[in-house]
């Protein structure tokens, strides 16, 4: 057991707290996607090497040796002095790592650069109304016709699709295939002909979520990535990244530590929330548990380290890490009782309402990137050994 | 850095693990609870061998001067064995308590002993951490009134006990005025009796400092999480290899969805307090301003967590889980105790919250 992470790391720490002193005041926050400011900011973080550390500099990145440390570092840091890091999104999280593993040079050198800048914008075409957990059974379609792929069906549950000018997308261009090879990955702009997009508004009322149809899509069939047949293998080779990063414990101990002063400020009939023993003890329940979790996400940032897999330490960390953090929300709720209802531009909301559309969000989340359920099935079958689900190709009982 | 047991700790883990196997069958532990409670000797005895009760005394004492987290890998395997031996009475507690708290001459006379394993230590010190109705021990000098309750392993040559002003003492089991009435309970690996003390002479650690003390408690309570941790594991393991093997409806109970998530349910609870019984028991030695705060939170959540494990296990094995044909409740019952023990999970968070200044 060793803990620290030597002198060398300790210095590029003061580095960070260093340049985030220096620049705490002029960072943009809140910066809409594409602003200038946005972009600008971006790029200054790439040529420091805070974000896109490890990318290729002939890709736009910053070219620096892979060090999880020095990444783990850097997330610490600017979370620590509440610094906006680099951008996020399906683009820059999800697409770049896969053109980066499995994309065509071409592919990498004119899609990579613009995404990490800011100035292309993308989203992911994955989910249908009838492929939730079970993605493999998509449908949208792609039929090659002379050069190019037309595409008809539709996609559920696509963050930023009004605001995306790209969509890296999952179709069926194999129908006759068994269901996971016959699916293409393929990459078009979001204003081609044929697209039409409706937003999803979620239970926090916001549209974080769209409906887009495609109909008659038009795609030159040289923006595929990997082979025909071949995208559930490409879209695999990076959601482990996805599950990774929902329920992150670092995230949720800062929470936590905003509530406990909530439980400070918040009085029931006079007393102070904390000074009541049931909620202090639902409170050190919480903490337990946050804890657990942290030195969990160590145990499996240190088997990454080590170059082997933690298997079940790593698998269990989106089902629990989401949980938890929704499990947190609750308390902050009922902290607060009727206050805790507010929403929207009620006067008499705490922390902006985050707490309330954070309790909401984490909902999403439980769901969202493989349900609490996919996630047993997946802990129990290739964590316990335990046998698969059984498979049916044609719809069984229970459904006309 | 490098979050996880070193390669002596794993080693450590491999030999005890390998020793408990062959020497502690369920048939073993079944027979040491039938037997109203006559020592194991042979499995203390190849404890002994492989150095485990002198895992933390140090080498100038004839011991082998490992750290708080060897006694935790070491406590796992014994729990995940349901072992019935005294090493958390003697090897983690007494021996601490005569380390921080002994005098030279204390040290020089019992650790050398306790190292070997030939000397074991009882543990009447519940009074410390969560004092019930009953119990409670007044001093007088050199001489000790009253009784201490659930002292672990009470057949033992010493018995270690503390006052109402928590200093610690140590009591000859034959001493004048000592006597001791069993108490059975569900954990047949562990006996317990009640201690009466009337005016029985007593030697006192004199180095009982509340710090000293509160060490002492921290150690106990990670140590009998690691205890519960290893239950768990064995209890999450029969419940996967019967549900591989069990048939009904045609096929294997382990094939349908709602064995399958209780038993990820288990495995996902089991995972990260193995990460936080390892921290605990490194920071008992490594990150001193963390301990106590950790020590809480671990034996809560491990009680917590236990208790989850020990109802689910059961649940998975149908009927048989609750025979005694099976014994799987020796696991439950074992972490049923260390629930208990030195401050349940209500009790040990109001501390932990009180630590933390949030207790007005």
């Amino acid at each position: 057991m060793d803990l620290s992470y030597g002198p060398q790391y300790e210095a590029y720490r003061q580095e960070i707290r260093d340049f985030i002193s220096q620049y705490k005041d002029n960072a943009p926050r809140g910066a809409p996607l594409k602003s200038e400011a946005a972009i600008k900011y971006q790029k200054f973080l790439i040529e420091k090497g805070y974000t896109a550390r490890t990318i290729p500099t002939e890709y736009g990145g910053h070219g620096g040796e892979p060090d999880m440390l020095k990444g783990r570092i850097i997330a610490e840091e600017f979370a620590r002095g509440q610094m906006p890091g680099g951008m996020g999104g399906q683009g820059i999280s999800m697409l770049v790592p896969t053109l980066l593993e499995l994309g065509t040079e071409e592919q990498k050198r004119k899609f990579i650069p613009p995404t990490l800048a800011g100035e292309m914008v993308w989203c992911q075409g994955y989910s249908e109304p009838n492929a939730g957990s079970d993605l493999a059974s998509l449908r949208t379609s792609a039929v090659l016709d002379g050069d190019e792929w037309v595409i008809n069906g539709s996609k559920i549950w696509t963050s930023t699709a009004h605001l995306a000018d790209w969509i890296f997308c999952l179709v069926r261009t194999e129908p006759d295939a068994p269901k996971h090879q016959g699916i293409s990955f393929l990459l078009f702009q979001m204003d081609s002909t044929g697209i039409e997009i409706r937003p999803l508004v979620d239970m926090t009322m916001t549209p974080n979520f769209n409906e887009v149809f495609f109909t008659d899509v038009r795609v030159p069939k040289d923006q595929i990535v990997g082979k025909r047949g071949e995208g559930w293998y490409v879209a695999n080779a990076i959601l482990g990244h996805e599950r990774d990063s929902l329920g992150d414990p670092n995230a949720t101990l800062s929470r936590l530590t905003r509530l406990m002063e909530l439980m400070k400020e918040e009085t029931i009939d006079g007393t102070r929330i904390v000074d009541n023993p049931i909620f202090r003890d639902r409170l050190m329940r919480i903490q337990a548990r946050v804890m657990s979790l942290r030195f969990n996400d160590l145990r499996v940032l240190s088997s990454r380290l080590n170059k082997t897999d933690a298997k079940l330490p790593r698998m269990i960390s989106k089902l629990q890490g989401t949980e938890l953090r929704h499990d947190l929300e609750q308390l902050a709720i009922d902290t607060m009782g009727e206050t805790g209802l507010m929403f929207g531009k009620s006067e008499f909301l705490k922390d902006a309402g985050s707490w309330q559309y954070q309790y909401m969000y984490f909902l999403g989340l439980i769901i969202g990137g493989g349900t609490s359920q996919i996630q047993k099935n997946i802990i129990s079958e290739r964590g316990l050994g335990m046998p698969k689900e059984p498979k049916f190709d044609k719809p069984q009982m229970g459904r006309a | 850095m490098d979050f996880g047991l070193s390669e002596i700790q794993l080693s450590l883990q491999e030999s005890i693990t390998r020793f408990l196997d062959e020497k502690v069958p369920l048939d073993r532990v079944r027979e040491f609870a039938d037997s109203d409670h006559a020592f194991a000797e042979d499995v203390w005895q190849g404890l002994c061998e492989l150095g485990v009760p002198g895992v933390l005394i140090e080498e100038k004492y004839g011991g082998i001067g490992l750290g708080s987290l060897e006694a935790v890998v070491i406590s796992e395997c014994i729990g995940n064995h349901v072992a019935p031996v005294p090493f958390f009475s003697s090897s983690v507690m007494a021996a601490t308590a005569i380390q921080l708290c002994g005098s030279d001459s204390q040290k020089e006379k019992y650790l050398p002993r306790l190292a070997t394993g030939e000397l074991t230590v009882g543990l009447g010190i519940s009074e410390l951490s969560g004092r019930r109705n009953g119990g409670g021990i007044t001093s007088s000098g050199e001489s000790l009134t009253g009784s201490a309750l659930y002292v672990l392993e009470p057949t033992a040559e010493l018995i270690l006990v503390a006052d109402q002003k928590a200093r610690l003492f140590l009591v000859e089991r034959g001493a004048m005025g000592l006597s001791s009435r069993a108490m059975p309970q569900i954990d047949r690996t562990r006996p317990i009796a009640t201690i009466d003390l009337d005016d029985t002479p007593a030697e006192s650690l004199v180095g009982s400092t509340p710090s000293g003390i509160q060490a002492l408690i921290d150690l106990g309570r990670v140590t009998l999480s690691a205890d519960t941790l290893g239950a768990s594991q064995s209890m999450l393991d029969q419940a996967i290899a019967y549900s591989l093997q069990r048939e009904q409806f045609n096929r294997v109970i382990g094939s349908f969805q709602a064995v399958k998530h209780m038993c990820a349910e288990m495995a996902a609870e089991i995972e990260p307090s193995r990460s936080l019984v390892w921290y605990a028991g490194h920071a008992l030695d490594e990150v001193p301003e963390e301990s106590h705060l950790t020590a809480c939170h671990t034996k809560a959540h491990l009680s917590e967590v236990g208790t989850f494990i020990g109802k689910t296990s059961t649940v998975v094995h149908g009927g048989m889980g609750f025979t005694d044909l099976l014994g799987l409740h020796y696991w439950f019952k074992r972490i049923g105790f260390n629930r208990q023990y030195l401050g349940g999970p209500e009790y040990v968070r109001e501390e932990a919250a009180r630590i933390q200044g949030l207790v007005a």
